[in-house]
Order: structure tokens, then sequence, then C-alpha cells
């Protein structure tokens, strides 16, 4: 069954020193403080005018499936046609912060303050992060209260346009979900409207189903490298960098 | 010049104020107003977009010293006469057809600014006429492509091929940047040069130019 949820805003707030790894610049150094006074004025325009939004529901393996295959551009062989079949579970899901946030990002580049802008862009785009991390928690909570999920358990979300899923993808995704329904549109380009969305499947399985080399064709073009903290984060004991030969950073 | 030194080093803080009564202090010194913009200005700029392209200041230290340069700038264009602008060259940016994502484009129509180019920032969702249209008729030295999508990227393809097609690919060169592209893709489709992200994207345009 399809749920829909207003996430509060305190759940979406960055940490200051997520906001400034998002930022670039020095990891040895603390921000100054004008920098400081720039990360306050955008956690503020954030509070004043996020409104995250969620949507979720589970659906079968045959029918994510046939989402995952959507238009046929999918690359082959990609990683998660390997994972999704071994779940526990598969939740579609999107989140949004809504459309204020993007509109106020928009109007300080053009008025003249892209310093609040861009800081204020990069505290919209964890806030999603945050909100999608959230929803994580609710589907993993129900799920071990209904002992679908063990200490064993992982859950990762995959989202169309990255490790291998065709952002084409996403046209399948919006007919299976509606996501309209709480105001996210989807542009011919299947862009999501408004930009600050995150969409994709929650996959809830044993730790190891997620497991993946990153050695793909398309993984060379990969910039984040994501997959390797998200594996790293759900499997604690691995040395880092170690498994997979990681070394690049995850920061930006 | 002591006094260019501090307007490149306040600049470099993002002082505006500073900038702005330095700026004015140096036409009241009989300083020339093109080498206020070259060895003040643009110099400090210069420092900035190396500071940051080093990890060693953050994106709104970069933006702060964007709008300190406006504000020198400001008082300085009345004193520049048709002549004395010293322009490195002029871009023509934008973010392509289908793609409303616009943030990583204006931090690079800032620092291109910055670095003494004259920037023609045709926005959001521009079509690759537009994009073709705008550099002939402004007689553009560089097209700066960006895509945050896959979906949209076959757009910049399409510019490239429309520069070739109308001849004009010998006089105005190609950088294409974001998310999803690379160098390989850059190569793939005849672009001139990749911008891994804002800072290298200046330092590829001057590339082209220089």
């Amino acid at each position: 069954m399809k749920r829909t949820l207003e996430i509060p805003v305190a759940e979406v707030e960055p940490t200051r020193e997520a906001l400034l790894r998002a930022l670039g610049g020095p990891d040895d150094r603390p921000a100054d403080a004008r920098i400081e006074r720039l990360l306050d004025e955008a956690l503020e325009e954030l509070r004043t005018r996020a409104e995250p939004r969620g949507m979720f529901a589970e659906t079968e393996a045959s029918g994510f499936a046939a989402i995952y295959e959507g238009e046929g551009d999918n690359e082959t062989p990609s990683p998660l046609p390997e994972i999704f079949p071994r779940a526990d579970l598969l939740v579609l899901f999107v989140v949004t912060v809504g459309r204020s946030v993007s509109e106020r990002i928009a109007a300080l580049f053009d008025e003249g303050h892209p310093a609040l802008g861009a800081t204020l862009d990069a505290a919209a785009s964890e806030a999603t992060e945050l909100a999608a991390a959230h929803l994580d928690r609710i589907v993993l909570d129900e799920a071990r209260r209904e002992g679908r999920a063990n200490e064993g358990s992982a859950l990762l979300r995959y989202s169309p346009g990255y490790c291998g899923w065709n952002l084409t993808g996403q046209r399948a995704l919006f007919k299976a979900l509606h996501p309209e329904q709480i105001g996210i549109s989807l542009t011919p380009s299947c862009l999501m409207e408004p930009l600050k969305s995150i969409s994709g499947v929650m996959v809830l399985g044993p730790a190891e189903i997620h497991e993946f080399n990153n050695d793909y064709r398309f993984c060379s073009d990969c910039r984040t490298k994501d997959c390797r903290r998200r594996l790293r984060a759900i499997q604690p004991t691995r040395p880092e960098g170690d498994a997979h030969g990681d070394t690049e950073r995850d920061r930006r | 010049m002591e006094i260019l030194r501090e307007i490149a080093a306040e600049l470099e803080r993002g002082e505006d104020e500073k900038v702005r009564m330095l700026t004015e202090s140096a036409l009241g010194q009989k300083v020339e107003a093109p080498m206020i913009l070259d060895e003040g200005l643009i110099a400090g700029m210069e420092v900035v977009g190396k500071r940051f392209g080093a990890h060693e200041i953050f994106l709104p230290d970069v933006l702060l010293a964007a709008r300190a340069m406006n504000a020198g700038l400001a008082v300085l264009e009345p004193h520049l006469g048709q002549g004395d602008v010293v322009t490195r060259g002029k871009v023509v940016i934008g973010t392509v057809q289908g793609d409303l994502h616009d943030i990583g484009k204006n931090l690079v129509g800032i620092m291109l600014a910055g670095a003494g180019f004259e920037v023609i920032d045709l926005g959001k969702d521009v079509s690759p006429q537009q994009f073709v249209d705008t550099a002939r008729e402004s007689k553009a030295d560089v097209i700066g492509m960006s895509a945050l999508l896959t979906t949209t990227m076959p757009m910049m393809k399409q510019v490239v091929s429309l520069l070739k097609k109308q001849g004009l690919d010998s006089s105005v060169r190609t950088v294409i940047g974001g998310a999803p592209v690379t160098e390989e893709y850059a190569r793939e489709i005849g672009a001139d040069a990749y911008g891994f992200d804002a800072a290298n994207a200046v330092e590829r345009v001057r590339g082209l130019v220089g």
C-alpha cells in the first residue's frame, strides 16, 4: 500500500560539518566567522522554507523487475539485477524538500547573493538526502517489528541515473508511484521538479546481497564512488578502502 | 604597487566595501583604470580560483570574492574607455535544453567573469540553436555547456555538430561539464575541452582562448 508523509523539518536539517564538507574547502582548518554566518543564514532559510515530504510503496520483485527494465536503456551488466531478486523487501520511494527552497536559491543568485545561494543549495541537497534517510528508518523499523529484518539485514537505496540504472527508468517509477500527488513532477528529460528530490528503490535484505565490485563499465565514469561509502556503512567491520581497492575521497 | 596589492588582498578576503574604497583611492592616486583591473581585481581573483582548486578555501569564499570584484568593477567601469577594457575573451554559457540545473553553470560564469572573461549567460534549458546563434552574433570565442542529466548530454553533441555545419567550429571552441560528463565524452562528441569543476572549467577556457 502506498503511503505519503510529511517529514518534520528538524529531521532534515544537516549538521554544520556535513554542510562544510559539501562546500569544499580545507578538511584541516575550521571555517572562518564569515562562512559560519553564511551557514547560519542558509540553515535558517532551510528551516523556514523546506517542506519535506515523502511517498513510498512496497513492491514485489517481479513488479520491480518490470519497473527496472523501464525503456530498455539500462547498462548490461549492472549490479541491481543481481541484488534485488535476493531482497527480503523492496520499497519504491520518492522524497522532496519542496519547491520553495529551489525558488529561494534561484532568487538569491538573481539578486546578487550567490554565496548564500550556493550555501542554501548545498544545505537543500543534504536535507533531501536526510529526508530519504528518514524514510529508510521508517521502513527498516517497520520491517523489524514485522520480523522481516534482523540484525544482519541492511537497507540501501538505488536510484535511476546511478549504477547502470538509466535515468529514463524514472518514467516507469513515476507511473508506479505517482509522486505528482505530493507535488513532484517529471520533465520530458526525466528531471524531477522540484530539483531537490530523490527517487528510487529501497532494497532490504542480508547485507551481503548488496556487495558488488566497482568494476562495471560505467564505474570508471562515476565521480562519487558513493557505493563504497554505502557498503562500508552497512559493514562497519571492513577496513576502509580495503575490499575494493577504494582510495577515493567521498567528500565531493 | 602597494595599493594594487591591497586591492587584491581584500578581494581575496571577500571584503567588498574595502575593495570599493581602495579602488576609489587608487583612481584618486591616478593609477590607470586598466592597471587596477588587471593587477588588482583580476590578480586577486586568480589567486582565489587557484586556492579553491587546491581545496584551500570554501565555495562561498570564491563567491564573496566575486562580489568584491563586482564592487571594484562598479567603481572602475566609468573610467574604462572602450579601448581600455581588458577582456580575455568572450564566453557564451548555458545549461543545455531539457536541463534546469544551473548552480554549476552559475559558478562557472562567476569565476569566468572574475578571471576577466566577458560572459553571456543564456540561463538554463538552452537550445542548440540558441547557443550557436548567440555565439555567432556576439562573436564569442567559446561556448560553455553544462548538463546534469544523461538524458540531456546529447544536446552538447548537437551544439558541436551545429557549429561544424555552420563552419564556426574553428572560431568558436566548446567546453563541456556537469556531473555525468566525462573527458571521454568530450572527445567522443568532438568538444574542445572538458571542465571537471568550475575552477577547472576556467582553466580550460583559458587554454582554449590563450
